[in-house]
Protein backbone atom coordinates (compact mmCIF):
# COMPACT_ATOMS: atom_id res chain seq x y z
CA UNK A 1 0.00 0.00 0.00
CA UNK A 2 1.17 3.49 -0.82
CA UNK A 3 1.33 6.29 1.70
CA UNK A 4 2.33 9.90 1.52
CA UNK A 5 5.41 10.74 3.48
CA UNK A 6 5.93 13.82 5.58
CA UNK A 7 8.79 14.84 3.32
CA UNK A 8 6.60 14.53 0.23
CA UNK A 9 7.89 17.73 -1.41
CA UNK A 10 11.50 17.42 -0.30
CA UNK A 11 12.59 16.63 -3.85
CA UNK A 12 11.79 20.12 -5.12
CA UNK A 13 14.68 22.34 -6.02
CA UNK A 14 14.71 25.72 -4.29
CA UNK A 15 16.88 27.97 -2.21
CA UNK A 16 15.30 26.64 0.98
CA UNK A 17 15.67 23.02 -0.08
CA UNK A 18 19.38 23.51 -0.72
CA UNK A 19 20.15 24.88 2.74
CA UNK A 20 21.99 22.80 5.32
CA UNK A 21 19.35 21.02 7.48
CA UNK A 22 21.09 22.40 10.55
CA UNK A 23 20.49 25.98 9.39
CA UNK A 24 16.82 25.19 8.91
CA UNK A 25 16.53 23.38 12.24
CA UNK A 26 18.11 26.17 14.24
CA UNK A 27 16.22 28.79 12.21
CA UNK A 28 12.88 27.10 12.90
CA UNK A 29 13.66 26.75 16.57
CA UNK A 30 14.56 30.45 16.76
CA UNK A 31 11.38 31.37 14.89
CA UNK A 32 9.21 29.34 17.25
CA UNK A 33 10.93 30.83 20.29
CA UNK A 34 10.44 34.34 18.96
CA UNK A 35 6.77 33.74 18.19
CA UNK A 36 6.06 32.16 21.55
CA UNK A 37 7.88 34.89 23.47
CA UNK A 38 6.07 37.73 21.68
CA UNK A 39 3.91 39.54 24.27
CA UNK A 40 0.12 39.34 24.14
CA UNK A 41 -1.64 41.40 21.47
CA UNK A 42 1.57 42.55 19.83
CA UNK A 43 0.04 42.27 16.38
CA UNK A 44 2.71 44.30 14.58
CA UNK A 45 5.43 41.82 15.51
CA UNK A 46 3.24 38.85 14.67
CA UNK A 47 2.47 40.42 11.28
CA UNK A 48 6.18 40.67 10.54
CA UNK A 49 6.56 37.01 11.54
CA UNK A 50 3.69 36.09 9.23
CA UNK A 51 5.64 38.00 6.58
CA UNK A 52 8.64 35.76 7.24
CA UNK A 53 6.47 32.68 6.72
CA UNK A 54 5.14 34.10 3.45
CA UNK A 55 8.68 34.79 2.23
CA UNK A 56 9.74 31.24 3.18
CA UNK A 57 6.78 29.76 1.34
CA UNK A 58 7.58 31.80 -1.78
CA UNK A 59 11.27 30.88 -1.63
CA UNK A 60 10.61 27.20 -1.03
CA UNK A 61 8.08 26.92 -3.91
CA UNK A 62 5.92 24.61 -1.83
CA UNK A 63 2.28 24.45 -2.99
CA UNK A 64 0.22 26.83 -0.86
CA UNK A 65 -2.82 24.57 -0.80
CA UNK A 66 -0.76 21.71 0.59
CA UNK A 67 0.72 23.91 3.33
CA UNK A 68 -2.63 25.29 4.43
CA UNK A 69 -4.26 21.89 4.41
CA UNK A 70 -1.49 20.41 6.50
CA UNK A 71 -1.54 23.32 8.94
CA UNK A 72 -5.24 22.75 9.67
CA UNK A 73 -4.37 19.46 11.33
CA UNK A 74 -3.02 21.29 14.36
CA UNK A 75 -6.12 23.42 14.90
CA UNK A 76 -8.33 20.88 16.71
CA UNK A 77 -5.56 20.34 19.26
CA UNK A 78 -5.06 24.04 19.84
CA UNK A 79 -8.78 24.64 20.14
CA UNK A 80 -9.15 21.73 22.53
CA UNK A 81 -6.63 23.36 24.83
CA UNK A 82 -7.75 26.98 24.47
CA UNK A 83 -11.51 26.77 24.08
CA UNK A 84 -12.13 27.20 27.79
CA UNK A 85 -9.80 30.16 28.23
CA UNK A 86 -12.48 32.81 27.42
CA UNK A 87 -14.69 31.44 30.20
CA UNK A 88 -12.18 31.58 32.99
CA UNK A 89 -10.26 34.82 32.42
CA UNK A 90 -11.17 37.79 34.58
CA UNK A 91 -11.92 41.07 32.84
CA UNK A 92 -14.39 42.97 30.74
CA UNK A 93 -17.39 40.79 29.98
CA UNK A 94 -18.34 40.51 26.34
CA UNK A 95 -21.14 38.02 26.66
CA UNK A 96 -22.82 36.35 29.58
CA UNK A 97 -25.33 33.58 29.80
CA UNK A 98 -27.28 32.13 32.66
CA UNK A 99 -28.45 28.57 32.72
CA UNK A 100 -30.24 27.94 36.00
CA UNK A 101 -27.57 28.23 38.69
CA UNK A 102 -24.82 28.19 36.04
CA UNK A 103 -23.52 31.57 35.06
CA UNK A 104 -21.13 31.83 32.13
CA UNK A 105 -19.08 34.93 31.32
CA UNK A 106 -16.97 35.35 28.24
CA UNK A 107 -14.39 38.07 28.71
CA UNK A 108 -12.64 40.26 26.22
CA UNK A 109 -9.26 39.31 27.73
CA UNK A 110 -10.10 35.65 27.44
CA UNK A 111 -10.99 36.00 23.76
CA UNK A 112 -7.77 37.81 23.01
CA UNK A 113 -5.73 35.05 24.68
CA UNK A 114 -7.61 32.55 22.52
CA UNK A 115 -6.83 34.56 19.36
CA UNK A 116 -3.16 34.97 20.31
CA UNK A 117 -2.59 31.31 21.11
CA UNK A 118 -4.34 30.16 17.95
CA UNK A 119 -2.43 32.53 15.67
CA UNK A 120 0.87 31.77 17.36
CA UNK A 121 0.50 28.01 17.11
CA UNK A 122 -0.59 28.32 13.50
CA UNK A 123 2.54 30.34 12.67
CA UNK A 124 4.73 27.78 14.45
CA UNK A 125 3.14 24.82 12.71
CA UNK A 126 3.49 26.53 9.31
CA UNK A 127 7.18 27.01 10.01
CA UNK A 128 7.58 23.34 10.98
CA UNK A 129 5.71 22.19 7.89
CA UNK A 130 8.02 24.26 5.71
CA UNK A 131 10.99 22.74 7.53
CA UNK A 132 9.80 19.15 7.16
CA UNK A 133 8.60 19.50 3.58
CA UNK A 134 11.74 21.18 2.33
CA UNK A 135 14.19 18.77 3.92
CA UNK A 136 14.71 15.06 3.37
CA UNK A 137 13.93 13.23 6.59
CA UNK A 138 17.35 11.56 6.50
CA UNK A 139 18.95 15.00 6.21
CA UNK A 140 16.93 16.27 9.13
CA UNK A 141 18.10 13.37 11.28
CA UNK A 142 21.68 13.88 10.14
CA UNK A 143 21.38 17.54 11.09
CA UNK A 144 20.00 16.68 14.53
CA UNK A 145 22.82 14.19 15.05
CA UNK A 146 25.44 16.77 14.14
CA UNK A 147 23.74 19.30 16.40
CA UNK A 148 24.46 16.82 19.21
CA UNK A 149 20.89 15.66 19.75
CA UNK A 150 21.29 12.39 21.71
CA UNK A 151 21.75 9.44 19.36
CA UNK A 152 18.92 7.50 21.03
CA UNK A 153 16.38 10.16 20.02
CA UNK A 154 17.68 10.33 16.48
CA UNK A 155 17.52 6.56 16.15
CA UNK A 156 14.03 6.36 17.63
CA UNK A 157 12.84 8.92 15.08
CA UNK A 158 14.59 7.13 12.27
CA UNK A 159 12.98 3.79 13.13
CA UNK A 160 9.63 5.45 13.66
CA UNK A 161 9.79 7.02 10.22
CA UNK A 162 10.88 3.75 8.66
CA UNK A 163 8.32 1.51 10.32
CA UNK A 164 5.25 3.64 10.92
CA UNK A 165 3.86 2.72 7.51
CA UNK A 166 4.64 -0.94 8.00
CA UNK A 167 2.51 -0.68 11.14
CA UNK A 168 -0.23 1.25 9.35
CA UNK A 169 -0.33 -1.46 6.69
CA UNK A 170 -0.63 -4.06 9.39
CA UNK A 171 -3.51 -2.23 11.06
CA UNK A 172 -5.30 -1.90 7.72
CA UNK A 173 -4.93 -5.61 7.06
CA UNK A 174 -6.21 -6.46 10.53
CA UNK A 175 -9.17 -4.13 10.07
CA UNK A 176 -10.03 -5.67 6.73
CA UNK A 177 -9.82 -9.12 8.26
CA UNK A 178 -12.04 -8.00 11.11
CA UNK A 179 -14.59 -6.30 8.87
CA UNK A 180 -14.84 -9.30 6.59
CA UNK A 181 -15.94 -11.42 9.53
CA UNK A 182 -17.99 -8.82 11.37
CA UNK A 183 -21.69 -9.04 10.52
CA UNK A 184 -23.46 -7.39 13.43
CA UNK A 185 -22.89 -4.01 14.97
CA UNK A 186 -22.64 -5.13 18.57
CA UNK A 187 -20.71 -2.29 20.16
CA UNK A 188 -19.33 -4.43 22.94
CA UNK A 189 -17.74 -6.80 20.44
CA UNK A 190 -16.39 -3.92 18.35
CA UNK A 191 -14.55 -2.53 21.37
CA UNK A 192 -13.32 -5.95 22.37
CA UNK A 193 -11.84 -6.65 18.94
CA UNK A 194 -10.32 -3.18 18.91
CA UNK A 195 -8.60 -4.05 22.17
CA UNK A 196 -7.33 -7.28 20.67
CA UNK A 197 -6.01 -5.47 17.61
CA UNK A 198 -4.10 -3.00 19.77
CA UNK A 199 -2.67 -5.85 21.83
CA UNK A 200 -1.65 -7.82 18.76
CA UNK A 201 -0.07 -4.75 17.26
CA UNK A 202 2.00 -4.20 20.38
CA UNK A 203 3.25 -7.79 20.37
CA UNK A 204 3.97 -7.70 16.63
CA UNK A 205 5.94 -4.46 16.97
CA UNK A 206 7.86 -5.81 19.93
CA UNK A 207 8.79 -8.95 18.06
CA UNK A 208 9.67 -7.00 14.94
CA UNK A 209 11.96 -4.88 17.10
CA UNK A 210 13.72 -8.00 18.30
CA UNK A 211 14.19 -9.25 14.73
CA UNK A 212 15.49 -5.91 13.53
CA UNK A 213 17.93 -5.84 16.40
CA UNK A 214 19.12 -9.33 15.43
CA UNK A 215 19.52 -8.16 11.83
CA UNK A 216 21.56 -5.19 13.05
CA UNK A 217 23.76 -7.38 15.26
CA UNK A 218 24.33 -9.72 12.32
CA UNK A 219 25.97 -6.89 10.47
CA UNK A 220 28.30 -5.95 13.28
CA UNK A 221 26.18 -3.36 15.14
CA UNK A 222 27.82 -2.39 18.41
CA UNK A 223 25.48 0.32 19.68
CA UNK A 224 26.98 3.18 17.74
CA UNK A 225 25.45 4.50 14.58
CA UNK A 226 28.25 5.30 12.18
CA UNK A 227 27.74 8.26 9.86
CA UNK A 228 28.00 8.01 6.09
CA UNK A 229 28.49 11.65 5.20
CA UNK A 230 28.78 14.92 7.02
CA UNK A 231 26.88 18.13 6.31
CA UNK A 232 28.65 21.33 5.38
CA UNK A 233 27.78 24.95 6.01
CA UNK A 234 28.04 27.14 2.93
CA UNK A 235 27.61 30.80 2.05
CA UNK A 236 23.82 30.64 1.46
CA UNK A 237 23.48 29.16 4.95
CA UNK A 238 25.30 32.10 6.48
CA UNK A 239 23.16 34.58 4.48
CA UNK A 240 19.93 32.81 5.42
CA UNK A 241 20.87 32.62 9.09
CA UNK A 242 21.75 36.32 9.30
CA UNK A 243 18.61 37.38 7.43
CA UNK A 244 16.49 35.22 9.72
CA UNK A 245 18.22 36.65 12.79
CA UNK A 246 17.64 40.24 11.72
CA UNK A 247 14.00 39.63 10.77
CA UNK A 248 13.28 37.94 14.08
CA UNK A 249 15.12 40.28 16.41
CA UNK A 250 14.49 43.66 14.75
CA UNK A 251 10.69 43.85 15.13
CA UNK A 252 10.99 42.48 18.63
CA UNK A 253 13.44 45.21 19.63
CA UNK A 254 11.28 47.96 18.16
CA UNK A 255 7.80 46.89 19.24
CA UNK A 256 8.10 44.73 22.36
CA UNK B 1 41.03 -30.64 15.81
CA UNK B 2 39.55 -27.92 13.62
CA UNK B 3 40.70 -27.72 10.06
CA UNK B 4 40.27 -24.45 8.24
CA UNK B 5 38.49 -25.86 5.20
CA UNK B 6 35.49 -26.51 7.40
CA UNK B 7 33.22 -23.50 7.02
CA UNK B 8 30.91 -24.48 9.86
CA UNK B 9 31.28 -27.13 12.51
CA UNK B 10 28.52 -27.71 15.06
CA UNK B 11 28.79 -30.21 17.88
CA UNK B 12 26.05 -31.09 20.38
CA UNK B 13 23.87 -28.03 19.89
CA UNK B 14 20.84 -28.02 22.19
CA UNK B 15 18.76 -24.90 22.54
CA UNK B 16 15.70 -24.12 24.60
CA UNK B 17 13.90 -20.76 24.58
CA UNK B 18 13.45 -19.05 27.95
CA UNK B 19 9.81 -20.16 27.99
CA UNK B 20 11.03 -23.75 28.17
CA UNK B 21 10.24 -24.75 24.62
CA UNK B 22 13.20 -26.69 23.24
CA UNK B 23 13.74 -25.73 19.61
CA UNK B 24 16.95 -27.62 18.84
CA UNK B 25 18.02 -31.03 20.12
CA UNK B 26 21.39 -32.64 19.67
CA UNK B 27 22.40 -30.98 16.41
CA UNK B 28 25.68 -32.14 14.89
CA UNK B 29 26.90 -31.32 11.43
CA UNK B 30 29.66 -29.62 9.54
CA UNK B 31 29.77 -27.80 6.25
CA UNK B 32 32.82 -27.66 4.00
CA UNK B 33 33.75 -24.39 2.43
CA UNK B 34 32.21 -23.72 -0.99
CA UNK B 35 29.54 -26.28 -0.22
CA UNK B 36 25.90 -25.38 -0.82
CA UNK B 37 23.63 -26.90 1.79
CA UNK B 38 19.86 -26.81 2.00
CA UNK B 39 18.13 -26.98 5.35
CA UNK B 40 14.59 -28.15 4.78
CA UNK B 41 11.82 -29.04 7.14
CA UNK B 42 8.21 -28.24 7.99
CA UNK B 43 7.08 -25.00 9.62
CA UNK B 44 8.25 -24.72 13.19
CA UNK B 45 11.01 -27.28 12.76
CA UNK B 46 13.65 -24.92 14.19
CA UNK B 47 15.29 -23.83 10.94
CA UNK B 48 15.35 -20.12 11.74
CA UNK B 49 16.51 -20.81 15.28
CA UNK B 50 19.39 -22.90 13.97
CA UNK B 51 20.42 -20.14 11.54
CA UNK B 52 20.55 -17.60 14.39
CA UNK B 53 23.21 -19.75 16.05
CA UNK B 54 25.51 -19.57 13.05
CA UNK B 55 26.65 -16.01 13.82
CA UNK B 56 26.17 -16.02 17.55
CA UNK B 57 22.88 -14.07 17.80
CA UNK B 58 21.58 -16.97 19.86
CA UNK B 59 24.12 -18.87 21.90
CA UNK B 60 23.73 -22.19 23.64
CA UNK B 61 26.13 -24.32 25.63
CA UNK B 62 27.84 -26.01 22.73
CA UNK B 63 30.74 -25.98 20.40
CA UNK B 64 30.22 -24.07 17.16
CA UNK B 65 33.11 -23.03 14.96
CA UNK B 66 32.89 -20.80 11.94
CA UNK B 67 35.87 -20.79 9.57
CA UNK B 68 37.99 -22.18 12.39
CA UNK B 69 36.87 -19.51 14.87
CA UNK B 70 34.92 -20.57 17.96
CA UNK B 71 31.79 -18.52 18.62
CA UNK B 72 32.71 -16.42 21.63
CA UNK B 73 32.79 -12.74 22.44
CA UNK B 74 36.30 -11.99 21.23
CA UNK B 75 35.65 -13.56 17.81
CA UNK B 76 32.16 -12.25 17.32
CA UNK B 77 33.01 -9.26 15.12
CA UNK B 78 35.14 -11.37 12.80
CA UNK B 79 32.46 -14.07 12.65
CA UNK B 80 29.69 -11.62 11.80
CA UNK B 81 31.85 -10.32 8.97
CA UNK B 82 32.31 -13.85 7.63
CA UNK B 83 28.70 -15.00 8.00
CA UNK B 84 26.16 -13.01 6.04
CA UNK B 85 22.75 -13.77 7.50
CA UNK B 86 19.74 -12.75 5.39
CA UNK B 87 16.47 -12.72 7.33
CA UNK B 88 13.19 -14.07 6.11
CA UNK B 89 11.32 -10.77 6.11
CA UNK B 90 13.32 -8.11 4.23
CA UNK B 91 11.31 -5.52 6.17
CA UNK B 92 13.41 -6.50 9.22
CA UNK B 93 16.66 -6.38 7.32
CA UNK B 94 16.10 -2.99 5.67
CA UNK B 95 15.74 -0.60 8.56
CA UNK B 96 17.48 2.49 7.21
CA UNK B 97 15.91 5.43 5.44
CA UNK B 98 17.38 4.60 2.06
CA UNK B 99 18.97 1.71 0.22
CA UNK B 100 22.48 3.15 0.36
CA UNK B 101 22.46 3.36 4.14
CA UNK B 102 21.10 -0.16 4.46
CA UNK B 103 23.78 -1.66 2.26
CA UNK B 104 26.47 0.50 3.89
CA UNK B 105 25.42 -0.43 7.44
CA UNK B 106 27.67 -3.50 7.72
CA UNK B 107 30.79 -1.89 6.22
CA UNK B 108 30.21 1.19 8.41
CA UNK B 109 30.18 -0.95 11.52
CA UNK B 110 33.47 -2.43 10.38
CA UNK B 111 34.88 1.13 10.25
CA UNK B 112 35.97 1.01 6.63
CA UNK B 113 36.98 4.26 4.93
CA UNK B 114 34.40 6.29 3.04
CA UNK B 115 35.73 5.40 -0.41
CA UNK B 116 35.90 1.72 0.55
CA UNK B 117 32.30 1.85 1.77
CA UNK B 118 31.10 3.44 -1.48
CA UNK B 119 33.00 0.84 -3.48
CA UNK B 120 31.50 -1.99 -1.46
CA UNK B 121 27.96 -0.63 -1.73
CA UNK B 122 28.09 -0.21 -5.48
CA UNK B 123 29.68 -3.60 -6.00
CA UNK B 124 27.09 -5.31 -3.75
CA UNK B 125 24.24 -3.57 -5.57
CA UNK B 126 25.74 -4.56 -8.89
CA UNK B 127 25.94 -8.21 -7.81
CA UNK B 128 22.20 -8.27 -7.11
CA UNK B 129 21.37 -6.26 -10.24
CA UNK B 130 20.11 -3.20 -8.37
CA UNK B 131 22.48 -0.45 -9.47
CA UNK B 132 21.05 3.03 -9.22
CA UNK B 133 18.74 2.23 -6.28
CA UNK B 134 20.98 3.95 -3.70
CA UNK B 135 18.68 6.90 -3.02
CA UNK B 136 15.40 4.97 -3.06
CA UNK B 137 13.58 4.45 0.21
CA UNK B 138 13.36 0.81 1.18
CA UNK B 139 9.68 0.94 2.08
CA UNK B 140 8.63 1.79 -1.46
CA UNK B 141 10.33 -1.15 -3.16
CA UNK B 142 8.53 -4.26 -4.37
CA UNK B 143 9.00 -7.47 -2.40
CA UNK B 144 11.37 -8.88 -5.05
CA UNK B 145 13.47 -5.75 -4.97
CA UNK B 146 13.51 -5.81 -1.17
CA UNK B 147 14.76 -9.40 -1.18
CA UNK B 148 17.59 -8.44 -3.54
CA UNK B 149 18.58 -5.42 -1.50
CA UNK B 150 18.49 -7.55 1.66
CA UNK B 151 21.01 -9.89 0.04
CA UNK B 152 23.13 -6.90 -1.00
CA UNK B 153 23.22 -5.70 2.62
CA UNK B 154 25.24 -8.76 3.57
CA UNK B 155 27.21 -9.09 0.31
CA UNK B 156 28.71 -5.67 1.05
CA UNK B 157 30.69 -7.35 3.84
CA UNK B 158 32.15 -9.94 1.40
CA UNK B 159 31.00 -12.85 3.56
CA UNK B 160 32.58 -16.28 3.25
CA UNK B 161 29.32 -17.94 4.20
CA UNK B 162 25.92 -16.81 2.98
CA UNK B 163 23.06 -17.91 5.23
CA UNK B 164 19.56 -17.39 3.85
CA UNK B 165 16.23 -17.87 5.58
CA UNK B 166 13.40 -18.56 3.11
CA UNK B 167 14.92 -16.52 0.27
CA UNK B 168 12.06 -17.27 -2.15
CA UNK B 169 9.17 -16.95 0.29
CA UNK B 170 6.34 -14.73 -1.06
CA UNK B 171 8.01 -14.28 -4.46
CA UNK B 172 6.21 -14.91 -7.73
CA UNK B 173 7.72 -17.59 -10.00
CA UNK B 174 9.61 -15.08 -12.14
CA UNK B 175 11.03 -13.36 -9.05
CA UNK B 176 11.93 -16.73 -7.62
CA UNK B 177 13.82 -17.94 -10.67
CA UNK B 178 15.72 -14.72 -11.10
CA UNK B 179 16.70 -14.90 -7.41
CA UNK B 180 17.88 -18.51 -7.86
CA UNK B 181 19.97 -17.39 -10.81
CA UNK B 182 21.39 -14.56 -8.74
CA UNK B 183 22.32 -16.85 -5.84
CA UNK B 184 23.88 -19.30 -8.26
CA UNK B 185 26.27 -16.58 -9.36
CA UNK B 186 27.49 -15.82 -5.84
CA UNK B 187 30.42 -18.09 -5.23
CA UNK B 188 30.51 -18.60 -1.48
CA UNK B 189 29.51 -21.27 0.98
CA UNK B 190 25.72 -21.25 1.16
CA UNK B 191 23.29 -22.47 3.78
CA UNK B 192 19.68 -22.04 2.73
CA UNK B 193 16.71 -22.74 4.98
CA UNK B 194 13.61 -23.23 2.89
CA UNK B 195 10.74 -25.51 1.98
CA UNK B 196 10.96 -24.63 -1.66
CA UNK B 197 12.20 -27.91 -3.10
CA UNK B 198 12.73 -26.50 -6.61
CA UNK B 199 15.19 -24.03 -5.17
CA UNK B 200 16.95 -26.84 -3.32
CA UNK B 201 17.25 -28.93 -6.44
CA UNK B 202 18.79 -26.06 -8.38
CA UNK B 203 21.15 -24.61 -5.82
CA UNK B 204 22.21 -27.19 -3.28
CA UNK B 205 24.28 -30.32 -3.59
CA UNK B 206 23.57 -31.44 -0.04
CA UNK B 207 20.37 -31.40 1.98
CA UNK B 208 19.61 -31.65 5.68
CA UNK B 209 16.10 -32.31 6.96
CA UNK B 210 15.25 -30.72 10.28
CA UNK B 211 12.08 -31.82 12.04
CA UNK B 212 11.04 -31.27 15.64
CA UNK B 213 14.42 -29.69 16.41
CA UNK B 214 16.44 -32.70 15.26
CA UNK B 215 18.36 -33.44 12.09
CA UNK B 216 16.58 -36.47 10.71
CA UNK B 217 18.35 -36.81 7.39
CA UNK B 218 21.63 -35.64 5.88
CA UNK B 219 22.63 -36.60 2.38
CA UNK B 220 22.98 -35.60 -1.23
CA UNK B 221 20.09 -33.56 -2.56
CA UNK B 222 19.43 -36.13 -5.26
CA UNK B 223 18.96 -38.94 -2.73
CA UNK B 224 16.83 -36.94 -0.33
CA UNK B 225 14.55 -35.32 -2.89
CA UNK B 226 14.19 -38.74 -4.55
CA UNK B 227 12.95 -40.34 -1.33
CA UNK B 228 9.26 -39.50 -1.38
CA UNK B 229 8.43 -41.46 1.75
CA UNK B 230 11.04 -39.52 3.75
CA UNK B 231 9.77 -36.18 2.45
CA UNK B 232 6.17 -37.10 3.19
CA UNK B 233 7.02 -38.22 6.73
CA UNK B 234 8.48 -34.81 7.46
CA UNK B 235 5.78 -32.64 6.03
CA UNK B 236 7.54 -31.90 2.74
CA UNK B 237 5.75 -34.22 0.31
CA UNK B 238 2.19 -34.49 -0.93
Amino acid sequence: MKHSFIDEYSDLDSLIHKLDPRTKLVGSLAFILAVVLTPLNNWKVLTVYLGIVVILVLLSRLPLRYLLKRSLVILPFVIMVTIFVPFFNQGQVVFSYSLGFWHIDITYEGLSVLANVTIKSWLCILCLIILSSSTKFAGLLQGMYQLKVPLVFVQIMSFMYRYIFVLVDQVMRMQMARDSRNFGNNRKIVFKTLGNIIGMLFICSYERGERIYAAMLSRGYTGEMPVTHRLHFRLPDACFASAMFVLLVFPAVIWW
Amino acid sequence: MITTDLAIDIKNLNFCYPDGQCALKDINFSVNSSESVALIGPNGAGKSTLLLHLNGILRAQCDISVCGLRIEDRNIKEIRKKVGLVFQDPEDQLFSLNVFEDVAFGPLNMNYSETEIKRRVSSALQKVGMEGYEKRSSHHLSIGEKKRIAIATVLSLDPEILVLDEPTGSLDPRGKWSLIELLNGVAVTRIIATHDLELVAHLCSRTLILDGGRIVADGSTEDILGDEVLLKNHGLGK
